[in-house]
């Protein structure tokens, strides 16, 4: 972190920069001769956003839901909070905003990715990065133009790496398409950006892939230090052998090097980003028959091939995959399948197992629970600009799924899908989001595209619920007009959310009956340098005080101990913070000894087991 | 052909020539071999960037395309069909007819000619539009249905009707993923990023169903 605020103010930039693999002088000049003075250029555009959020010590959301009826608009829509609230609304820098055409489809902001205090924000055009030390004040560090959409964004160290898929994306970052139907000018695979200096972004290179690249997945490998990797999953047409040699969309029968039915995996050496290349193209669905496992489904059982498969092909591509290097495992969210990836073997990940679902049409991307034991699927129904939240649409459909991972195998449990009714004005549908590290429970933000962001619990699957929700009205009162959360992550404290058309938002959660000050402050307790979403990192809390009373907290919410016993403890823990040195450990050792007595008659043994844990790590600082 | 495209890129290097670098609202830009910022580019082709008339042929036959897909997605109900294709119909119905909108809005917005389409349950789709139905050119669509073919699966019941109605919608699907080749095709075509954006999410959405309905055709083969 602390490098990253040194840098803070090492000249921001506003407006453009808009730098292709070969700078031209002239172009330098043109721009020094354009440079506004910094001081006017670098604040950010806050707006003031009427936010009406609520926090809640009721254990009900609030009724009737406060996200239906919402007004309309696209920087003064209505909104609707509970139990949270919103810390700044950053319009898109100018260079990024269509006044006269709300919802520009060009103009769509993506992911992001962090690092430090910046955040990365891929847009449909290029990217923009935010400081956001201040985050009720984020400031533009720089909006760089290269259109190709959807440029998903992921960063390490210096570099950044962006998704390029549009036919009309061109290698020099150029706006105006191409037009031929063969042009070595496009730029359809990854772009790497060097970021030392991000006044000054430098162009590396491009790694062109026959498919382009929908989504990126950053993958860093313990065993080799030397490299980092990134999974490509690429899902629009096929270009020509022409455009880009070896390039075919034949099917598998009749062409053994179809560029369908497999991922891409970039090796990016960091000694010389611009040898990145293509190491391998796994065949993960390489003998996938159908595994759909909703046994009580009979439309899957019905699916399910009886016999040997002529034709069967399974999917053929992923559309978005969350590795999980701490267990060795990555979900692929893959067109018609969930699939599960060992990748031990980064550059070589294999498929371990696949699931089908008659409710899923298209399998967006998959969160793990921090202990590997349960694995989250998202279904972007619709592709995420279609209104799917609508009181007529099926509440399983467009929602997400949970399944038991048990033995590295997939066993369905529950769906789940945001409650709140949206119009047909509202692009909504399940997608991107991570978890909110509150020790002992499972607890996710994720967004909703124009139905908002939403924080659940999925701790039990069979009891999943909302514990805080933040939405905005439509972006248009008279036509559906894409917009709205393309993702939101929790990131060293806050919620980050990628607004399509009305830029960032940062949130804070507000203590609440379903979440404890002592539980958020345990969350904020976990920091990261950098974090790229897609490479889920496990979550692991410093000994601390404040992790022993969430614990407790959750005892008390769940009546998983007496509460006599717990208000005891509290006063227990109290006098042992209060102490210090040898008498400190003495009673905190005490404590834990007693824990263990406590949990044999405990209805929550295992959190009981958790927290004297906590005060043994304590005890040994 | 491109009489669209040439016009605005016409605009767009008269545009350049007279703005160097500051625009009226103070927005710094870098001159250079056609770089301006998305925005400049906004205000050049009035936030309508440049289609062809192959984006438009595509849009106004994919209406036409979905529909019947609508005509056929009707029929399980009142056909008898199981309850996976049950399921899968509905979903093609409420998948398909969202997209007729969005189609619909497209060309509307583009004062583009509107095909409308006869369906007595979708309000949404029966108002503000024109009543102009290229119907004529329907048949001439890869994957279209013939008469004949309409026919017996309305007639069909039960589990020849799930395994007519697989199989017509597989060549349904696959003849809307040539229409959608086709546009990628056509010189210039699919640049535009909402009509790149669609095509690609009809045939990504399209080949997933393919292989679904393949593996339920192939689970029903006596």
């Amino acid at each position: 972190m602390s490098h990253q605020s040194r840098r803070r103010n090492s000249g921001a930039l506003d407006g453009v920069a808009r730098l292709g693999t070969r700078v031209r002088p002239l172009a330098i000049v043109l721009f020094a001769a354009c440079a506004t003075s910094p001081a006017a250029s670098t604040s950010a555009r806050r707006v003031a956003d009427p936010g009406t959020g609520t926090a809640s010590m009721s254990m009900s959301p609030p009724s009737p839901d406060p996200r239906v009826g919402l007004r309309a608009g696209w920087f003064d829509a209505g909104v609707a909070s509970w139990n949270m609230r919103l810390v700044s609304a950053t319009k898109p820098s100018p260079s990024f905003t269509n006044p006269s055409t709300p919802g520009d489809a060009r103009l769509k902001n993506s992911d992001l990715a962090f690092k430090g205090t910046t955040v990365f924000q891929g847009n449909y055009s290029g990217w923009q990065a935010w400081d956001v030390s201040d985050p009720r004040a984020p400031r533009l560090r720089a909006a760089y133009v290269c259109p190709g959409s959807q440029s998903d964004v992921s960063v390490y160290g210096n570099l950044l790496f962006v998704s390029a898929e549009a036919t009309s994306g061109r290698v020099d970052c150029g706006m105006e398409g191409v037009p031929d139907t063969v042009s070595a000018a496009r730029a359809r695979g990854i772009r790497i950006i060097d970021i030392s200096d991000l006044a000054k972004p430098k162009y590396v290179t491009t790694v062109q892939t026959c498919r382009g690249s929908h989504t990126n997945t950053l993958v860093t490998s313990p065993n080799d230090r030397a490299n980092v990797y990134i999974y490509v999953s690429g899902s629009s047409g096929v270009r020509s052998s022409n455009e880009l040699a070896g390039c075919s969309g034949s099917p598998l029968e009749t062409d053994p090097n179809t560029a369908l039915f497999r991922i891409e995996v970039i090796q990016v050496p960091l000694a010389n980003p611009a040898a990145a290349r293509i190491v391998s193209s796994p065949r993960i669905f390489a003998g996938l028959q159908a595994a759909p496992r909703h046994g009580e489904q009979a439309a899957d059982l019905e699916a399910r091939p009886a016999r040997e498969p002529r034709a069967e092909r399974g999917p053929t591509q992923c559309h978005d995959i969350t590795v999980y290097p701490a267990i060795g495992l990555a979900g692929g969210a893959c067109s018609g399948y969930g699939v599960l990836l060992d990748i031990s073997d980064v550059a070589n990940p294999r498929r371990i197992d696949a699931v089908a679902d008659t409710n899923f049409a298209a399998w967006h991307s998959a969160t793990f629970s921090n202990d590997g034991s349960k694995v989250l699927f998202s279904d972007e129904w619709g592709g995420g600009t279609q209104p799917r939240c609508r009181a007529t649409d099926n509440p399983i459909w467009g929602a997400d799924a949970i399944f038991d991972l048990r033995d590295r195998k997939m066993a369905f449990r529950k769906y789940y899908k945001m409650p709140a009714a949206q119009t047909a004005l509202e692009n909504c549908v399940a997608h991107n989001g991570s978890l909110i590290p509150v020790p002992g429970r499972d607890i996710m933000v994720q967004s909703w595209y124009q139905g908002g962001i939403n924080v659940i619990d999925w701790t039990d699957p069979d009891k999943v619920h909302e514990i805080a929700f933040f939405d905005r009205g439509p972006m248009d009162g008279a036509k559906l007009s894409s917009a709205g959360h393309w993702s939101a992550y929790w990131y060293n404290g806050h919620i980050y959310g990628s607004e399509i058309a009305r830029g960032l938002d940062i949130l804070e959660l507000s203590p609440s009956a379903h979440l404890s000050q002592n539980e958020l402050d345990a969350a904020k307790t976990v920091r990261f340098e950098q974090f790229n979403p897609q490479e889920q990192p496990k979550l692991v809390w410093p000994p601390s005080f404040v992790v022993a009373r969430a614990y407790l907290d959750q005892l008390a919410r769940g009546s998983g101990l007496g509460t006599e016993r717990v208000t005891a403890l509290r006063g227990e823990l109290a006098a042992a913070e209060r102490a210090s040195g040898a008498s400190r450990r003495t009673a905190l050792t005490g404590l834990a000894v007693q824990l263990d007595r406590d949990a044999g008659a405990a209805a929550d043994a295992r959190r009981v087991r958790m927290l004297a844990g906590v005060l043994r790590e304590l005890a040994a600082q | 052909m491109h009489a669209q495209l040439s016009r605005a890129v016409a605009a767009v290097v008269a545009a350049l020539v007279l703005t160097s670098c500051a625009s009226a609202s103070g927005t710094r830009a870098i001159a250079g071999a056609g770089a301006r910022t998305p925005a400049e580019q906004a205000r050049v082709d009035g936030g309508r960037p440049a289609y062809t008339r192959s984006d438009v042929a595509f849009m106004q036959g994919m209406i036409g395309h979905h529909a019947q897909a609508l005509v056929m997605a009707g029929l399980a109900a009142k056909n008898e069909a199981g309850s996976a294709v049950r399921v899968l119909a509905e979903r093609i119905d409420v998948s398909q007819r969202d997209e007729i909108l969005f189609m619909q809005r497209w060309l509307r917005e583009r004062s583009e000619t509107v095909p409308a389409v006869a369906d007595t349950h979708a309000p949404h789709a029966a108002h503000a539009m024109p009543a102009t139905s290229p119907t004529d050119h329907s048949s001439h669509m890869p994957g279209m249905l013939t008469a004949e073919q309409l026919a017996g699966l309305t007639a069909a019941r039960g589990a020849e009707f799930d395994r007519l109605f697989l199989t017509y919608m597989i060549q349904h699907h696959e003849g809307a993923i040539v229409m959608v080749r086709q546009l990628f095709g056509s010189p210039g075509s699919g640049q535009e990023v909402n009509v790149f954006l669609f095509a690609s999410e009809v045939e990504a959405d399209q080949t997933a169903e393919i292989d679904r309905m393949r593996r339920m055709l192939l689970n029903k083969a006596p």
